[in-house]
């Protein structure tokens, strides 16, 4: 029977949610192809993880132990990825730091055609179809991998954790031999939250309207009021030092897909809303009515973000029952 | 130090798109194009590093068609040595692309050679770190800050939540995010200069590959949104739209 891996990330120990939707992406492929999927899992000691895998529609957990996995270790994953996935239908990633380091190595490696950043995958006439958006998110490509190994990655938030029983039996695979030549020798913690806003369910952006970097508080109680936020900004208040690199959301910054994306004080340039406008629900808050913003905003209040911000965080705290 | 930096030509940020007849690319009718933004990072980062050696030579190339010369003239005018152009049409596989810039980029010698994280056009991330694979290097991707000392690149990627520190002996291939440093202009002295420097043309041959564009469409239009009130007192119906419409709380 064919195969679909599954390439997961841990972190501290943990699987992450985004490996969850690569699980659920292989199954939906494995359905329409007939195939199986192996969820793959890279770790230095013990795996966890496996039931939800399994949960998910993992029909296999490859579990490959090394001591130098501790870590991202780009050469020893990529010879191991390559190795589980040459004789695969298709091998899926996310579209993360690691993923996107990952996957291309890996297609080198095999020889293989490459669907990087898709939101959307499909199954026509036994080809795999990515949809992936281009030019800033101005535009949305639609392509197909001709041959096998197909591989791609998807946009974390885009294809959901999908519940679909599977036995998930773990099975212990060997690490192939390698000569890590690129070594991650330390992670330094974000001084902000650690939610990163590509991944983050809620974002809440400020821009060049909170005025001074010490208001991008009042954006920081309102992430803390919705719980599960992580702060964004425009690339203006990035350029002026206001706010970390990580945070810029736009074309040139990280393209989201969250559930809800609020822009506070954001005019909406067009390198903005590339970034943003695949938000399920868009909230605009701007003094000036006629903001570009508010073109692609959902709902939106047209006011002073100062009078606005803390009762908002307010009443979202009593909506969510604090 | 002899640093190469790979160089795509890409639309303008502000550029509007516009599907061209065939529905599978842009009309590029009346578009203004750029150096990709991520490679300009490149470029001033391979200048400043010859610069901080004393002594080297930067080489910059570009794939595309001869419109890119262009693009490789801002590259000469922004301080780059000397540059190459391969001459041919991309691809939809980013493998394709990397095989032809790694043929050329075979045997010149370099200690590093430098690419944009992504292109904005394509989004795909790949080229950088599959030439790396092709001609055997260590690769970095995503860095947004470096330090090369005594052979080794010690450099900075973002990840979530956080920045991995990771180093790798040279010769290296590393591509390189906002953050690394801040790009400078052409000066008119540059501009001058630049129409003297070398530009080979040099035939590139790239083969369809393993993927095929199905399809481009402009991506659907967000319905028409409201606008719930102003000021505070709007607050009160906005999250009970959050709660009970759009049900994201
Ligand atoms: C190559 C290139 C790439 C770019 N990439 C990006 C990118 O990735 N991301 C990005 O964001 N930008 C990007 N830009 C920049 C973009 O063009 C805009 O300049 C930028 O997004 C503007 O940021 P802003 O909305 O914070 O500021 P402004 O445009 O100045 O908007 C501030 C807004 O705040 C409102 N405001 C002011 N005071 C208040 C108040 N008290 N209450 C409520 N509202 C108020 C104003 O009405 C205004 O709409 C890029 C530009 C280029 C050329
Ligand atoms: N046609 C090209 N010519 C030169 N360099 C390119 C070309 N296409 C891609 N690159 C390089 O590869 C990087 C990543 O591109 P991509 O994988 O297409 O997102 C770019 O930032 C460039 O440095």
């Amino acid at each position: 029977m064919p195969t679909i891996l599954a390439v997961t990330e841990q972190r501290d120990g943990a699987l992450r949610k985004v490996s969850l939707e690569v699980v659920s992406a292989a199954r939906t492929l494995a359905d329409a192809l007939g195939a199986e999927v192996h969820a793959l899992v890279l770790a230095s000691g013990a795996v966890s993880g496996a039931e939800q895998l399994g949960a998910h529609g993992a029909d296999k957990v490859l579990a490959v132990t090394h001591a130098d996995f501790a870590r991202y270790s780009p050469d020893g994953f990529a010879a191991t990825v390559a190795e589980q996935g040459k004789g695969a239908a298709a091998i899926v990633f996310a579209a993360t730091a690691t993923g996107r380091d990952l996957a291309p190595r890996v297609a080198a490696k095999l020889g293989a055609g490459l669907a990087t950043d898709a939101t959307e995958l499909a199954v026509d006439g036994g080809k795999i179809v990515a949809t992936r958006p281009v030019y800033g998110g101005k535009a949305l490509q639609k392509v197909r991998l001709e041959a096998a190994p197909a591989i791609v990655s998807i946009r974390p938030n885009t294809v959901p954790a999908t519940a679909s029983a599977k036995a998930g039996v773990m099975e212990p695979v060997a690490a192939p031999a390698f000569t890590a030549r690129v070594t991650v020798t330390g992670i330094k913690a974000a001084a902000s939250a650690a939610l990163d806003v590509a991944e983050a369910p809620v974002v809440v952006s400020g821009g060049r309207g909170l005025r001074e970097p010490e208001q991008f508080k009042l954006l920081e109680d309102l992430a803390a009021a919705f719980g599960n936020a992580a702060v964004g900004a425009s690339r203006a208040v990035v350029d002026a030092g206001w706010r970390e690199h990580g945070a810029q959301v736009g074309q040139t910054g990280k393209t989201v897909s969250p559930n809800l994306y609020v822009a506070v004080g954001i005019s909406g340039a067009i390198q903005h809303l590339a970034g943003m406008r695949t938000a399920r629900t868009i909230v605009a808050i701007n003094r000036d009515k006629d903001a570009p913003i508010f073109k692609v905003a959902d709902y939106g209040v047209v006011g002073d973000l100062f009078e606005i911000l803390p009762r908002l965080t307010a009443e979202v705290k009593t909506a969510r029952g604090d | 130090m002899k640093i190469a930096v790979c160089l795509k030509r890409v639309p303008d940020t502000t550029a509007k798109i516009a599907i061209a007849a065939g529905g599978a690319g842009i009309d590029e009718a009346g578009l203004k194009f750029v150096p990709n933004p991520y490679d300009e990072f490149a470029l001033e980062e391979a200048l400043k590093l010859k610069e901080a050696a004393g002594a080297g030579e930067t080489v910059v190339y570009s794939l595309g068609g001869d419109a890119v010369q262009e693009t490789l003239r801002t590259a000469l005018a922004m301080g780059m040595d000397r540059a190459v152009h391969l001459q041919g049409t991309g691809s939809a596989d980013p493998l394709e692309v990397a095989r032809a810039l790694a043929a050329e980029l075979a045997g010149g010698g370099y200690d590093l050679i430098l690419f944009g994280k992504l292109a904005v056009d394509d989004y795909n991330h790949a080229v950088g770190p599959m030439v790396a694979e092709i001609l055997g290097l260590p690769c970095i991707t995503a860095i947004s800050a470096l330090t090369i000392a005594g052979g080794t690149a010690s450099a900075e990627r973002e990840v979530e939540g956080g920045l991995e520190q990771v180093t790798c002996p040279l010769p290296a291939v590393l591509t390189c995010d906002k953050g690394l440093n801040s790009p400078r202009l052409p000066s008119l002295k540059g501009i001058m200069a630049a129409k003297k420097k070398p530009l080979d043309v040099k035939p590139a041959a790239v083969t369809a590959g393993r993927v095929s564009v199905v399809g481009l469409t402009l991506p659907p239009e967000r319905k028409a949104g409201r606008i719930v009130g102003e000021g505070a007192d709007a607050v009160p119906e906005l999250v009970r739209l959050l709660r009970d419409e759009a049900k994201v709380l």
